[in-house]
């Protein structure tokens, strides 16, 4: 297990390091950090333009910067930004606001979609199942910026039929907040809704459609007759043996579900104005700032690992051939 | 034939004469798949509107009408207008022109590479394999929209850029799909059969391989149109794919995301189109799977399992 684990490790390290330096090298190699300055009116003397280039490191080559950034990255600092602040500072503070809505989002995601695929697959061709499918096809073919704008739309008029304001579409918390920390407490979770249910829907569609066709799968099974033949209940063939045989293949879309649960994190902020990871990448490119960018691609990469891993995790747990010798 | 079996086949309710092909057989399935039918009709008939619509409307996508600035929907303005007096029909016709083309041919590009590869690690394994699928989970792992959104803004909003960096990142998952079945068809009799006859690989593949995972490709490229509409349209809403003055239905999503709650309408139509087109590419997928495969129902299981190593 420890050799297994360890070989797995060194295998996820070396894939971070060659996507980093991929990263690092697109960009730097696209990235034109000198306009800001260029574009200037009046155009700054020719000796600044030339200090922010060496400040930069622009006259060295590729590989060397990357280095230099290598070298800090491994001690916890990812360098500065275009204007000189540091990078890592930025990058926690954001990503305890990204990693709010991530977790919460993948989460609500994974356990609702799971639960929702499992009872379509029940009532399969009853009422709510058609119900569901339909709106699972439905929430897929959306992307995130839609159901964001829809989401507000329809807060927007329950808030005035309420003629409170129950949900709040922009920032994570209100600036002029005041009173206790119940209050403030209250007032996070009403910003918190609307992202939230955004970057979950998209989950619950996708994992509820597979895990329906799952179970149906599962279901037709002869064990699963045997288990009701044996004396078990309705109930527990259906949750012990249906469910956790069917929960298998899940384990993996979730591996990949992550990603696309970043990217649309990103969408998530730009739309709610969180200012969390997602919305400084795109500013990242629009100041056309290589380290931010890397560092957060970074950060994404070890995310998605560790999800991977996760899953693996998930899948022994869940399907006992596959457990490696103890 | 002997006379004596044509009268059994008489018997038994088969004719051989009308024997039908596969080909007719999956055409009759799918034709039985109503959702499937109505969407490919809708898609057809969508992407012949954008094309043949324009000229024929009074404004062109750019045109400005100074007496109709942001206003609803109304008899001389379809779709309304936006807050420079654009006519938004116009603008969502010229978007769908970008996204369709876009998303299509993404989708056909992608296959290409996902079946090249995934042919190419399965038939042949050892090195091949290793480090083609080691490339596959390098790109898994850095997002792939962060790695395009880099490269667009150099591009000026060059669509072939944007189709060959789309495709460059999405046909990862699908490649491995194809590995997974070219691996045990690999084994298969008509496969070794060949190869002692002195068939040559490449031949093997072009010839036995790929015909017999043609319908995970048509399927999977049907799908990904779906997918690669999605991606144009985020990369352009987030101002990294089609550039202005230009429009995809992405950016006329995103000019109208700041006023959804005051003038609706700006959001509702570019958005009602681009998931419609989403859903329709998404409903002639499963059609085809039933159609195609109707043993191997869940298609979309066999991506996960594909996907572990």
């Amino acid at each position: 297990m420890t050799r297994f684990l360890a070989r797995r490790l060194l295998n996820y390290v070396v894939l971070l390091v060659l996507a980093s330096f991929l990263t690092f090298a697109l960009a730097s190699w696209f990235f034109e950090p000198l306009d800001a300055l260029l574009q200037r009116n009046p155009r700054p003397p020719q000796s600044t333009i030339d200090a922010k280039a060496a400040e930069l490191g622009l006259d060295k080559p590729i590989p060397v910067r990357y280095l230099d950034w290598a070298a800090g990255a491994v001690r916890g600092d990812f360098g500065t930004t275009v204007t000189g602040q540091p990078v890592a500072e930025e990058l926690w503070r954001r990503v305890g606001v990204s990693l709010r809505l991530v977790l919460i989002g993948s989460v609500v995601g994974t356990v609702v979609g799971v639960a929702v695929g499992a009872w379509g697959a029940i009532r399969q061709y009853r009422l709510s199942d058609r119900v569901i499918t339909t709106l699972s096809l439905l929430i897929i073919s959306a992307p995130v910026f839609v159901i964001a704008n829809l989401l507000i739309l329809a807060a927007l008029n329950v808030n005035s039929v309420l003629g409170v304001q129950l949900f709040e579409y922009i920032g994570e918390t209100s600036p002029d907040a005041v009173g206790g920390p119940w209050d403030r407490f209250v007032d996070r979770v009403q910003h918190l809704v609307l992202p939230t249910v955004t970057l979950a829907l998209g989950s619950i569609a996708g994992y509820s459609r597979y895990q329906r066709n799952a179970m149906l799968d599962v279901l037709g099974q002869d064990f699963i007759r045997t288990a009701r033949a044996k004396g078990l209940t309705r109930r527990r063939a259906l949750l012990k043996h249906g469910l956790r045989t069917a929960l298998i293949p899940m384990a993996t879309l979730f591996a990949y579900g992550f990603g696309a649960l970043i990217t649309g994190a990103v969408f998530t902020e730009k739309i709610f104005g969180w200012h969390g990871v997602g919305e400084w990448w795109i500013q990242g490119i629009t100041n056309q700032d290589t380290n931010v960018v890397v560092a957060i691609t970074v950060l994404s990469g070890v995310a998605i690992l560790l999800a991977g891993l996760l899953s693996d995790v998930i899948y022994a747990a869940l399907d006992p051939r596959v457990r490696v010798g103890a | 034939m002997s006379t004596g079996f044509d009268t059994e086949t008489v018997r038994s309710g088969v004719d051989t004469h009308r024997f039908v092909s596969r080909r007719t057989l999956v055409w009759r399935r799918f034709l039985r798949n109503r959702p499937a039918v109505v969407s490919l009709a809708v898609l057809v008939l969508l992407f012949a509107a954008c094309w043949v619509l324009p000229p024929l409307l009074p404004y062109d996508y750019s045109r400005l009408d100074y007496t109709a600035l942001q206003q609803p929907p109304s008899a001389r303005h379809w779709f309304g207008t936006n807050a420079l007096g654009q006519d938004l029909l116009a603008q969502t016709l010229r978007g769908m022109q970008k996204s369709l083309l876009i998303g299509l041919c993404v989708a056909v590009i992608s296959t290409v590479i996902a079946a090249t590869v995934g042919a190419v690690a399965g038939y042949f394994g050892g090195w091949r394999d290793r480090a083609l699928m080691w490339l596959v989970d390098l790109l898994l792992v850095v997002p792939s929209f962060l790695l395009i959104a880099i490269v667009t803004p150099r591009t000026r909003g060059n669509i072939v850029w944007l189709i060959v960096l789309l495709a460059a990142f999405s046909w990862m998952i699908s490649s491995r799909i194809v590995r997974g079945l070219t691996m045990s068809l690999r084994e298969r009799e008509f496969v070794v059969a060949a190869r002692y006859m002195g068939v040559s690989d490449a031949r093997i593949i072009t010839r036995h391989i790929i015909p017999n995972v043609a319908s995970i490709l048509i399927i999977d490229t049907t799908l990904n149109v779906g997918v690669a509409v999605i991606a144009e349209t985020g990369l352009s809403f987030l101002g990294f794919g089609v550039q202005r003055p230009d429009v995809s239905l992405g950016t006329l999503i995103a000019d109208g995301t700041p006023s959804v709650t005051t003038f609706p309408w700006l959001f509702l139509f570019p958005a009602g189109v681009l998931v419609t087109i989403v859903l329709c590419a998404n409903l002639i997928g499963d059609g085809l799977r039933d159609a195609l495969d109707p043993a191997a129902r869940p298609a979309r299981r066999a991506r996960g399992k594909a996907g572990r190593r």
